[in-house]
């Protein structure tokens, strides 16, 4: 197994303005020391509360926002600031597909120019997949063709490349982001909730995509999301983040099968079944679940004001690691 | 913010110094003696060698540099020899400036008015009349030069319809400031409204279709399903997000102003900056021409500046930065 | 006061593209009791935002031509000016938009985002401020007091999709319409979100109209469920039957997609094709079996009834096919029943 991206120690401050003068007067740590690895060929899913930080981690990875402090490297080589990326074309290998799949398109902008904008700059791939690192054209037709190949794979017809975001629906915007997002044959692919606008069948769709193109071609991701069932399906590892700290990683089995951590149990017990006749014991559940966290989680957290910082990661076995107070476990 | 503006204001030292050789670069090649304009050059030439080596124009460039900056940070940027023979040039501008200043500031309020007026019109009647006159009207300005108006609505305000007064500038030394204050007002709108009128081209251009591209965002259908009426959608919603862009613009407006002002201070007989530069250059006033090209170079940098302020002060996302 | 909150009977939407008249939504029929939850659900592009906005009366009334009849409360919706609608906007209709992240204004402060939802309506609003923030409160925003002070862009996602809620349950309206409304929640949130919106909609007896791809969503939380494709409803039914007893070969397979149908090795299951064109629409047809490989041409071109059939107590479907074949699988070779 290769390491892909390491990321050690990551800090993100936000800086907390006010007054007239607009002065510093606090910080917000969208993200607070965490570090993770993802290996070539695999998926790494994050997972948390609203709010707690992961899209920060997904831009700072894709070089949209610089680190307060910590270290990335890609390949081995060092990427942590935005400068460092831009000097060794690093979005060539790294793209992101947006939550905001509206406000990521530029509405003056036909879907053709919005896709072809990647390959104009870094060129046509001689054909779809990671990394695939030989000939890049930049000819017209080439990139023409590429695009209507991009947006067969996401299921949107060819006359797509003439119209403009808003004659979208919510689902076919996000499907736009994901052939921009492929255009240039990462290696590695920020997916920001990536099919949580789509329906069930296109969902399954991209899903299927994604998996084919990273088992044909070794592609990686950092998948986030909310849907805990398609987390399930999708990733090899996750990290459950809470108020900009990791509280639990490990596999997808540690996780889903062998939940240590408060904060992870509660998630998982909100995921709403499809089982229609057991509404109400899936509500009581979950009142049960919420008791036990207001019960224990001193157990858990640190408790700053209002603030909840949870314990820094002790290793409950080779792969499982869960934050909580040093000798409890 | 204030580090911000502290910022820009160190990175302009450096611009004002390479503004300031190219403008002494220009001077060197003007014939004559530009900085000493007081050298006749008709005088017989051992007078002038002499009076050159006291001028100390036979030294080396960049010696003769130091010396005319030092000289221009003292105030002392010479004396004209033709405009206003035997004056010191800073006094000329000193005169010559708060008239100009008055109508450009005038003029520039008055500029923005009616383009965002009438883009607001345009924009809430989309292919209506009113939008398509509007949209002629502006065409129709840019594409006839300006001077063309000018002389029109100089004939018509002050000889047809006398409203207005003929020339000058209503400031007078004896009287107090407030006096020529409003005196001054009544000389310097009839110009500045004409320049308003006849420039609201590309504002309204561009505001228009920003405003047509906000109505279709995502925020302005939120405000229509709170019950927000259609006209305060516009108002409290759409036209900020729509000047937005502009807003920086208005820093950079301050640059256009002596340069606007060339024509319509002739036309209008109006005795600011921008008649003196006319004046300068037809009787080849040395020293001042080259005192007003350091003035816009100035004028041209505090206009950056001003632009970053406003579009950091009116757009959080630059603000947090 | 009227029983059903909302009727819409026969409401068709068309949108002007290239100056011609495109239909996205044909002769749709559905209405929401007091205290009912209507769950919409069904293909991307099906209609259901355009469902929405019909009723909220946010079309474009150049490009867009509305047909048909929306009550609200017994009142007529269709053919109100815009005045008149602001009437009902905000108060007694309240909507969370699908796209939360780019509905809030990019230049004002959340705070002020939310009071104008207020204070639109009533323009002495008593106690403004803490009025705002225990609605940020009630969706589960810690630091309200903060967030009032913020721009959307200084917010995660699920942090404006919350401030979304709040203007949206602001008046506490008769009608809940919410558009995806917690795609970019967590679960716990999820779940709170979805129990603060009940909570609203018991205190007012409030009908809602729920439109989300999640059908966990659905499960727990609707009373009855209306399935889309492609401008039409094709099945409707009370939530359990729908979910124990699927009849249309689309409510089939979009069961059959959910990811927790499916272990980690298997491939999800897809339909094939795509929704067609706008303009390549036939209505007088069962458009979803065009997707359907092994259906034979006159099947599929089948003319077939306007009105939905009545299968069950409250169960209603949409053409024939599901009558003659069996469709386990839509996309592998099925057979007559
Ligand atoms: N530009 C910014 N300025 C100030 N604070 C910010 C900024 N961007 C993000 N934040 C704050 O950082 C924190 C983490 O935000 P982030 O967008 O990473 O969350 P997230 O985990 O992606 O949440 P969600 O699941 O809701 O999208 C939030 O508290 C947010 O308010
Ligand atoms: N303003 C518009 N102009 C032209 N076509 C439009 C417009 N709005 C929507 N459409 C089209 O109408 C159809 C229905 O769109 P709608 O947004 O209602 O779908 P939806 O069911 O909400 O889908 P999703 O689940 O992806 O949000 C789509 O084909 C869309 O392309
Ligand atoms: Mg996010
Ligand atoms: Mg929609």
């Amino acid at each position: 197994m290769s390491e892909l991206v390491k990321i050690e120690n990551l800090k993100v401050y936000y800086p907390i303005k006010s007054g007239f003068f607009d002065r510093v007067t606090d910080n917000v740590k969208a993200v607070d020391d965490v570090s993770l690895t993802i290996e070539t060929g695999k998926t790494y899913g994050l997972v948390g509360e609203s709010g707690s930080g992961k899209t920060t981690i997904g831009k700072v990875l894709v070089g949209l926002e610089n680190p307060t402090s910590g270290k990335i490297s890609f390949e081995g080589q060092v990427v942590t600031t935005i400068k460092q990326k831009k000097a060794i074309n690093y979005n060539k290998d790294v793209q992101m597909i947006f939550q905001d799949s509206q406000s990521s398109l530029n509405p003056r902008k036909t879907i053709g120019d919005i896709i072809s904008e990647p390959l104009r700059s870094f060129g046509v791939p001689g054909k779809i997949g990671a990394g695939y690192d030989g000939q890049r054209s930049f000819e017209q037709d080439k990139i023409n063709a590429r695009v209507l190949e991009l947006l067969d794979i996401v299921g949107l017809p060819a006359r797509t490349v003439t119209q403009y975001p808003f004659q979208f629906s919510g689902g076919q915007r996000q499907r736009i982001g994901v052939a921009r997002a492929l255009a240039t044959n990462p290696k590695l692919i920020v997916a920001d909730e990536p099919v949580s606008a789509l329906d069930l069948s296109v969902q399954a769709q991209v899903l299927n995509f994604m998996k084919k193109i990273q088992r044909d071609y070794n592609i990686s991701f950092l998948f986030i999301s909310h849907d805990l069932g398609v987390v399930r399906y999708m990733t090899d590892n996750i990290a459950i983040m809470h108020n900009g700290r990791f509280v639990e990683i490990g596999t997808t089995e540690d996780i889903f099968d062998n939940a240590k951590h408060i904060f992870t149990k509660r998630l998982l017990s909100a995921i709403p079944s499809l089982d229609v006749k057991k509404r109400e014991e899936n509500r009581a559940e979950r009142k049960r679940v919420e008791r036990e966290f207001v019960q224990y989680k001193n157990d858990y957290y640190q408790q700053i004001g209002s603030y909840m910082r949870a314990y820094d990661l002790e290793s409950i076995s080779e792969t499982h690691f869960v934050a909580i107070k040093k000798g409890e476990n | 913010m204030w580090q911000t503006i502290l910022r820009r204001i160190l990175i302009m030292i450096p611009q004002i110094i390479l503004v300031s050789i190219l403008i002494f670069m220009l001077a060197q090649l003007m014939p004559g003696d530009p900085f000493y304009g007081n050298l006749n050059p008709n005088s017989d030439p051992a007078t002038i060698e002499r009076l050159r080596h006291a001028a100390g124009l036979d030294l080396p460039w960049y010696q003769q540099y130091f010396k005319w900056i030092g000289n221009v940070l003292h105030g002392d940027l010479g004396t004209s020899y033709v405009v206003n023979k035997g004056w010191t040039v800073t006094r000329i501008i000193g005169q010559r400036i708060w008239p100009t200043l008055s109508m450009g500031i005038i003029a520039t309020i008055l500029t923005y008015f009616l383009a965002i007026t009438q883009a607001l019109v345009s924009a809430r009647n989309e292919n209506k009349w009113i939008d398509r006159t509007f949209i002629v009207w502006n065409t129709m300005t840019s594409a006839v030069p300006s001077f063309v108006f000018y002389f029109i609505m100089m004939v018509l305000f002050v000889y047809i319809i006398p409203v207005f007064p003929s020339s000058g500038t209503g400031i007078d030394d004896t009287q107090s400031f407030f006096v020529n204050f409003f005196s001054n007002l009544r000389y310097a709108f009839l110009p500045a409204l004409t320049i308003a009128l006849f420039s609201t081209n590309s504002i309204y251009q561009y505001l228009r279709s920003n405003l047509l591209d906000q109505q279709a965002q995502d925020y302005v259908r939120t405000a229509r399903a709170k019950g927000v009426q259609i006209k305060d959608v516009f108002r409290k919603h759409i036209l900020r997000n729509a000047f937005l862009p502009i807003a920086s613009q208005i820093g950079y407006s301050i640059t256009g102003v002596l340069g606007g002002a060339m024509f319509a201070e002739t036309v209008f007989g109006y005795p600011g900056i921008g008649a003196l530069f006319v004046q300068a250059l037809s009787g080849r006033d040395y020293t001042v021409i080259t005192a007003v090209m350091l003035l816009q170079g100035i004028l041209a940098l505090l206009g950056g500046l001003l632009s970053d302020i406003i579009s950091a002060w009116v757009d959080p996302r630059i603000r947090v930065k | 006061m009227n029983e059903k909150i909302l009727d819409s009977k026969n409401v068709s939407v068309s949108f002007r593209i290239n100056g011609e008249l495109q239909t996205a939504l044909h002769k749709i029929s559905v209405s929401i009791k007091r205290g009912e939850v209507l769950a919409l659900v069904g293909e991307s592009g099906s209609g259901k935002s355009t469902l929405a906005m019909s009723i909220m009366g946010l079309h474009n009334a150049e490009q867009t031509e509305v047909t048909g009849s929306i009550t609200l409360d017994g009142h007529e919706l269709i053919g109100l000016t815009e005045r008149q609608f602001d009437q009902y906007r905000g108060v007694r209709v309240g909507m969370i938009f699908q796209d939360p992240l780019s509905s809030l204004n990019p230049l004002m402060k959340i705070g002020e985002q939310i009071s104008e939802a207020i204070v639109v309506h009533d323009k002495n609003a008593p106690n403004l401020k803490g009025h705002v923030q225990r609605l940020l409160t009630d969706v589960g925003i810690i630091n309200p007091k903060r967030v009032a002070q913020q721009y959307p862009h200084e917010l995660s996602g699920g942090m404006r999709q919350r401030v979304m809620i709040a203007i949206a349950l602001s008046n506490e309206p008769d009608l809940i319409i919410a558009d995806e409304p917690t795609t970019a929640l967590d679960a716990t949130i999820q779940a709170q979100i979805l129990d603060l919106i009940k909570e609203i909609q018991l205190k007012k007896n409030a009908g809602i109209l729920l439109i989300t791809h999640d059908l966990g969503v659905v499960a727990e939380t609707a009373d009855t469920v209306a399935v889309m494709y492609a401008g039409q409803i094709v099945e409707q039914a009370d939530v359990e039957e729908l979910f124990a007893n699927p009849k249309h070969p689309y409510t089939r397979s979009l069961l059959r997609a959910d990811p927790s149908n499916v272990s980690p090795g298997e491939e999800l299951y897809a339909i094939s094709g795509t929704v067609p064109a706008l303009k390549d629409m036939d209505h007088s047809k069962d458009l979803f079996l065009q997707r359907i490989p092994w259906l034979s041409d006159d099947v599929v071109n089948a003319t077939i009834d306007e009105e939905l059939e009545v299968v069950g107590d409250n169960h209603f479907v949409r053409g024939n096919a599901w009558k003659t074949f069996e469709f386990l699988d839509v996309t592998e070779k099925g057979h007559a029943k």
